[in-house]
Parts: structure tokens; C-alpha cells; sequence
């Protein structure tokens, strides 16, 4: 799999986070759940950089606070070098949150405006045990060391520019020198010229300082530049995972592919060429999600067995895992040496997927009826 | 090609705001025609007076402390000059604008066909009972499912992409002969965005009707437009069809922009080129041409403001502002065999300094 994959740094283990709807004037009554995240299991190898991507409100924030434990799962395990963290108190995560931290995708309103730069930066090493100077050298470096000037310590965030902000945040985040960054939406904020900046900058670091990034985007042009593997989201559920490039080349999931297509291609001539089927609607609500499979309603390829059976996450070659009763881009003898995999959510069938009668082509799917919007 | 005559010129428009800080020229000498069924995208980033030049048209920068030079004829009518009342008729009757989030731009404690009959109403003489059939009619046209039942829906019972086809709707209402769309599908997801991008295309294939369409998002200006203006530092850099800008880009920023982007139908790249440094404070822009100080091609002529004029030989509408030769830049522009961008390998800027960026 992963070249990198020496240990495992995360492991997400059917972790489930339920937010409770609550209603009532005296006693507040739970009177459903929205299901954010629901039954994402994936690990993560130390030095490699998962992406995950997914439309908004498919779960990819909540999932990666909950990685974080900013957020307390409501089912499932997760694991942080092997220790269980995930119902662990503020206190007895003091520990960990010196080896995993945030980057946040706002950064206008990730940094406290009353505050200078080298407060900011500087707060995390205070917390952490350092004093005085050596903070004060350390900020230095640091400011350096993401592109900005040592002289700014004294500088407050609005005198800066989207780019040069989202710099302070990382320098933020690398100051107690963590093993885990999560990027939650990096630099979908900023300008191409400037996100091309923050990229390679991401880049070095992790090339200089070996870490382990856990990148959250939505946009899957940027997450195939940076990532060694890439999960695909969809209200709540991990629908694919897989090597970067594999992705591109060969998306299983009809979801992932139908998100492929709907990426212009900046090339007008290859636009033009492109035979492309736009997907119908817009994602479901997740309080009430579809049953079967969660993309079904959208889905070109759907069946009756959709509608009634989750599908399992299956196994195929090169750890390229996807859950779909009707798989596309993979031949019958692959289908054959699928496996159910482990990451496979509690509740899906049990069945891989059966090598179709002749794949019937993939339905064009015609000028789209866009489907009922989610009511508030 | 024989071109119809535009129905908007736009010459040498300049807009400037006096503030705190000094003069900012948001807008500095833009020309451009717009013809009948046309898609012209302006491209820049944030702070190039993309925006400024797409609300000015409809003269929604206009206060006290702003100052315009330069024509946008419509139609004859001169907008610039345009009183008040005369512009609240060209509003939605003529040229009608799609803002870039629908939340923040529609009422919402009013329901949405009482907003689209509103606009109805202030242009055109209809009984209440028609006004509503015709919103109705909108909203099914922009792909509403069950239209007659949600023209009395509120604008938070929507989801942002179908707010955003409330949002065309209500511009559509009184069949504009110009859509100005500014970002009208930076706040939607993808699968959204397609099916909002094919929705202009089908509007204008119905109606003819022309579109400007304000983004940063070169692979929406390749999936839809027909002419391209690239804006930086509040001019343009460069004009021309879409074929010129993608396969022919003639300046340093395009070329900058092009590279800085990373794409699904390429092989990766290990390292994305960029444009070094930060665009510049448009209250205190580089002397002569505005990029120079970013520009790894820089030399002595661009000390002086290049002129927006065609270059390219057999150019017919290609213009650039870049002194640079052509048969030049062909070779400057290939950072790889086929692949175009800003020479990664020039000098690397020093580090930045706050302020003289933000604009």
C-alpha cells in the first residue's frame, strides 16, 4: 500500500458521531439524530497523507474533529499509537494533543484578532512547558521557517493577507512539533496563486519533519496532488478509499465518479471532449438517510437490492476499498478475489458484489431532474 | 466571422475609491464588448476589481467617496451617467445580476415568489394572478422540482444550490438581455456547480441573452465561456476567446494562473509552480506594469505601462499588456514540454512582508 506504512499512527474504528435533535419548551425530548459521521473505520500510517473529500455536509469536518477529540464519538473506538482516546478526559488528552494539531480552513477567523502573532504562535509552547526566551527564539524560527518574517511577532492577524494568515496558522500548529496535523479545508480560502503557495509549503514541511497529515478538502483536484491515499465521503459513510492515482484512473464508486465528472477540466478543447453525465440532486438529509445504500437516490446505477442492503466496504487489489453492489472499473476475476473488508460498516450486508451479468452500460443519465431539496 | 454589433461597450472604464489609506484603483481602464448570447468570463483574484467592474455596470458601487471615468454604453444608454430612476429600470428589465451567495442575497423573511413577483411588479403592468404563474413558470425553468408548491417556500428551506437557482430565477424574471453573475457557483459543490454551469448554458441557448460571468475558477471559464478577460491590479491583462487565453496566453500572470492550478487530467506534478509574492495594494500599485515586481521576466521596458493592445500575429481580438516579443513568451511560457506557467526556477522572493499585500 502506502510506501510509508510503517506503523499505524490513527486507527478510526467504526466510529460513529450522532448529533441528538432536541425539542421541547420544559424538557427537551431527543426527537432524532443527524448522522454525521456513521460507522467510518480507516487507519492512519505514519508520515503518509490521507485525503478526504466529500461534499459539504457529508461528514468530513465532524470526522476530523472527532480524530481530533474536539469532538467525543458517540460509538466506535478510536486509537491514537495503539491507545484507546476515545471517551479520554481534557486532562489525559493533554498528552496527545502535543502530538496531533489543527489547521483550520478560515483564516480570518481561526486567530484571534486581539492577539499578536507571537502570542499566538508562542501560546502552545507556554501551555506546553516552555519559558520566556526559548519561546521567544522558538517563534522566531518558526515564523521563518513557514515563509514569514521573524520581525512580525509583534504584528496582529488583520495586517496580514488570507495566505500569509493561513501561514501563522501552520506555524501554530507545527509549534509544539506534533506527528499528526489535521488540515481541515487549508486553503480552499485562498487564491489559486496563493493556494499553490500553502500547498508546497505543506509539502516541505512534511518532507523536512516526516509528519502525518490528515488532509479534509472538497476539492478532489487539490486532495490528488497532496495525498498518498484518498477516502471519499458521502453522508457519513466512507464510500471509497484508495491509492491516490487509482482514484483518477479508476474510480469504483459510482459517486466517485460521477464527482470526477463533474470537475471542469481547465483545458476548453478536453472540456469540450469530455462525454459527461451530470449527476442528479444534491445530497440527502442526513437525519433521515436514504436506506440500502446512502447514494442510491442519485445513483445512475441503482438497483432493488440498493434500496434494501447496505453495501459492504469490499476489498479489491491495492488496498482500493469501495462499497457498491455494482461496482464499476473492476474486471470478474478482480471481483472474484474480492474480500469483505474489515472497514466494513456493522450494518452492511455480507455479500461482496456479484460479478454482473454482461455490465449493462452505464445508464446517460439525461438532463437531470434535480431532486427535492433538503427541507429545514 | 461577421459580429453582430454589442449591446455593451465598455471604454476605458476606471473606478476609484478615496479612502483612509489613499486613492484605491480598484478599476483601471477596462474596455470590453459584450454581443447578444455571449459568455464573456472576467478572471482574476480576489482584489484584481473583477466585482467592482461587474456592479459598477449596474451602478452598485456608487457612494459618495467613489469616482468613475470612461463609458458602459448599453444599449445607447450611457450607464455611468444613468440617474437613479433611469437605472432602476435597466435593473432586472435589462441587465439583471446573479450575486455569489443567495443566502445573503435574498430577503429572507419574504417568501421567495412574492420576491420574484416583487420584481415583476416594479417593471411590468400584470394581474397578481399572472405575476405568480410566471414565477412559477421561472422556477420550474431553472429546475425547481414541485415549483408550484415551493413558490411560497421561504429561502432557508432550501439547500444553497437550489438557492442559487432562486437566485436565476428571479434574475431571469424580466428577461434581461445581459446576466451579470458574479461567482455564481464558488459557494456550491461540484456536482452542483455542473449542473448550474449547464443551466446557463441552456439559458442562453433559450433566450440569447448574454452573460458575464465574474470567477476565479479557470476550469468554469473553460467549461462555459466564449471570451475570456483576465483582470489583475484592477486592469486587464490580457483578452481574447477562450482558444487564445488557454492555448496561446500571451501574459506572464495567465500563464502564472494556469500553472498555479492543480488538475485531474494531468499527470502530478511534484511541485506546483507559483507566482511569487503577493498582488499588490491597490492603493499603492507598481509603477508601470503591475506584476513587474512578481514577474520572473521582468526588464527594462516594463518600468513603462504597457498598452492593452493585440500583439499575436493574425491576432484579430487577442490583446495582451505585456512588452514582451511573442515568438518570446511561447518559449518563456513552457515550464515543461506541453505544460504552461510562471519559470519556477526564478529568483525566490524575499519573505513577505504584511500589508503591502490585501488589498
Amino acid at each position: 500500500m502506502s510506501p510509508v506504512a510503517e506503523g499505524a499512527l490513527l486507527e478510526v474504528e467504526h466510529v460513529k458521531l450522532h448529533f441528538p435533535i432536541k425539542q421541547g419548551i420544559l424538557i427537551d425530548r431527543t426527537v432524532g439524530h443527524v448522522h454525521a459521521v456513521d460507522d467510518v473505520t480507516f487507519t492512519l500510517h505514519e508520515g503518509e497523507t490521507l485525503g478526504l473529500v466529500g461534499e459539504s455536509g457529508c461528514g468530513k469536518t465532524t470526522l476530523s474533529r472527532t480524530v481530533m477529540r474536539l469532538l467525543e464519538p458517540t460509538g466506535g473506538e478510536l486509537r491514537f499509537r495503539g491507545t484507546d482516546v476515545s471517551h479520554a478526559s481534557r486532562k489525559a488528552l493533554m498528552p496527545l494533543r502535543r502530538e496531533m494539531q489543527m489547521v483550520f480552513q478560515d483564516p480570518y477567523a481561526s486567530l484571534n484578532p486581539r492577539k499578536r502573532i507571537g502570542q499566538i504562535v508562542g501560546m502552545a509552547l507556554e501551555r506546553h512547558g516552555g519559558k520566556g526566551d526559548d519561546v521567544e527564539r522558538r517563534v522566531g524560527r518558526l515564523l521563518e521557517r513557514v515563509g514569514l518574517s521573524p520581525e512580525h511577532v509583534n504584528r496582529f492577524p488583520h495586517e496580514f493577507s488570507g495566505g500569509q494568515r493561513q501561514r501563522i496558522g501552520v506555524a501554530r500548529a507545527l509549534a509544539i512539533e506534533p506527528r499528526l496535523i489535521v488540515l481541515d479545508e487549508p486553503v480552499s480560502a485562498l487564491d489559486v496563486s496563493i493556494q499553490a503557495q500553502i500547498i508546497n509549503l505543506l509539502e516541505d514541511l512534511q518532507d523536512d519533519l516526516g509528519l502525518t497529515y490528515l488532509f479534509v478538502a472538497h476539492d478532489l483536484s487539490v486532495v490528488r496532488h497532496v495525498s498518498d491515499r484518498i477516502a471519499v465521503m458521502y453522508l457519513g459513510k466512507l464510500m471509497e478509499v484508495s491509492p491516490a492515482e487509482e482514484l483518477y484512473t479508476k474510480p469504483i464508486h459510482p459517486y466517485t465518479a460521477a464527482l470526477l465528472q463533474a470537475i471542469p477540466i481547465p483545458d476548453p478543447r478536453e472540456n469540450r471532449a469530455r462525454r459527461r453525465s451530470v449527476v442528479a440532486g444534491e445530497p440527502p438529509n442526513p437525519i433521515n438517510p436514504p436506506s440500502g445504500c446512502v447514494f442510491h437516490p442519485r445513483c445512475p446505477h441503482a438497483t432493488d437490492v440498493c434500496k434494501l442492503v447496505e453495501p459492504p466496504l469490499t476489498q479489491y487489489a491495492n488496498g482500493h476499498v469501495a462499497a457498491c453492489h455494482h461496482p464499476l472499473s473492476v474486471s470478474s476475476n478482480e471481483l472474484k478475489a474480492a474480500t469483505i473488508s474489515p472497514a466494513s460498516p456493522l450494518s452492511a450486508g455480507k455479500a461482496t458484489p456479484e460479478p454482473a451479468a454482461p455490465a449493462a452500460p452505464a445508464a446517460p443519465a439525461g438532463p437531470p431532474a434535480p431532486a427535492e431539496p433538503a427541507a429545514g | 466571422m461577421s459580429r453582430p454589433d454589442p449591446i455593451l461597450e465598455v471604454r476605458d472604464l476606471a473606478v476609484s475609491f478615496a479612502t483612509d489609506e489613499g486613492v484605491v484603483r480598484a478599476v483601471d481602464g477596462v474596455s470590453f464588448d459584450l454581443r447578444a448570447g455571449e459568455i464573456l468570463a472576467i478572471v482574476g483574484e480576489s482584489g484584481c476589481g473583477k466585482s467592482v467592474t461587474a456592479m459598477t455596470l449596474l451602478g452598485l458601487t456608487r457612494s459618495p467617496n467613489a469616482n468613475f471615468d470612461g463609458t458602459a454604453t448599453y444599449k445607447d444608454i450611457e450607464l455611468l451617467g444613468a440617474s437613479d430612476a433611469q437605472l432602476q429600470e435597466i435593473r432586472g428589465e435589462e441587465i439583471a445580476m446573479i450575486f455569489q451567495d443567495p443566502m445573503a442575497s435574498l430577503n429572507p423573511v419574504m417568501k421567495i415568489g412574492a420576491q420574484i413577483t416583487e420584481q415583476i411588479d416594479a417593471h411590468r403592468d400584470l394581474p397578481k394572478a399572472q405575476a405568480r404563474d410566471r414565477a412559477i413558470e421561472l422556477l420550474e425553468r431553472v429546475g425547481i422540482p414541485r415549483a408550484r408548491e415551493r413558490v411560497d417556500s421561504y429561502p432557508h428551506e432550501f439547500s444553497g444550490g437550489m438557492r442559487q437557482r432562486v437566485m436565476i430565477a428571479l434574475a431571469l424574471s424580466c428577461d434581461p438581455s445581459v446576466l451579470i453573475a458574479d461567482e455564481p457557483t464558488t459557494a456550491l459543490d461540484v456536482t452542483v456547480q455542473a449542473q448550474i454551469l449547464q443551466r446557463f448554458r441552456e439559458l442562453r441557448d433559450e433566450t440569447n441573452a448574454a452573460l458575464i460571468l465574474v470567477t476565479h475558477d479557470l476550469g468554469v471559464v473553460a467549461d462555459i465561456a466564449d471570451n475570456v478577460a483576465v483582470m489583475y491590479a484592477g486592469r486587464i491583462v490580457e483578452q481574447g476567446t477562450l482558444d487564445d487565453i488557454f492555448y496561446d496566453p500571451q501574459h506572464p500572470y495567465t500563464w502564472g494562473l494556469m500553472g498555479a492550478i492543480t488538475r485531474i487530467d494531468r499527470p502530478r506534478r511534484t511541485r506546483l509552480p507559483t507566482i511569487p509574492g503577493l498582488p499588490p495594494s491597490l492603493a499603492n500599485r507598481p509603477q508601470g506594469c503591475h506584476l513587474r515586481p512578481r514577474c520572473p521576466h521582468e526588464f527594462d521596458a516594463c518600468t513603462k505601462v504597457p498598452a492593452l493592445e493585440v500583439r499575436v500575429q493574425g491576432g484579430v481580438a487577442h490583446a495582451d499588456r505585456c512588452h514582451l516579443e511573442p515568438e518570446r513568451k511561447r518559449r518563456l511560457r513552457e515550464i515543461a514540454p506541453g505544460e504552461i506557467g510562471l519559470d519556477p526556477k526564478a529568483p525566490p522572493v524575499k519573505p513577505s512582508s504584511p500589508k503591502d499585500a490585501a488589498a
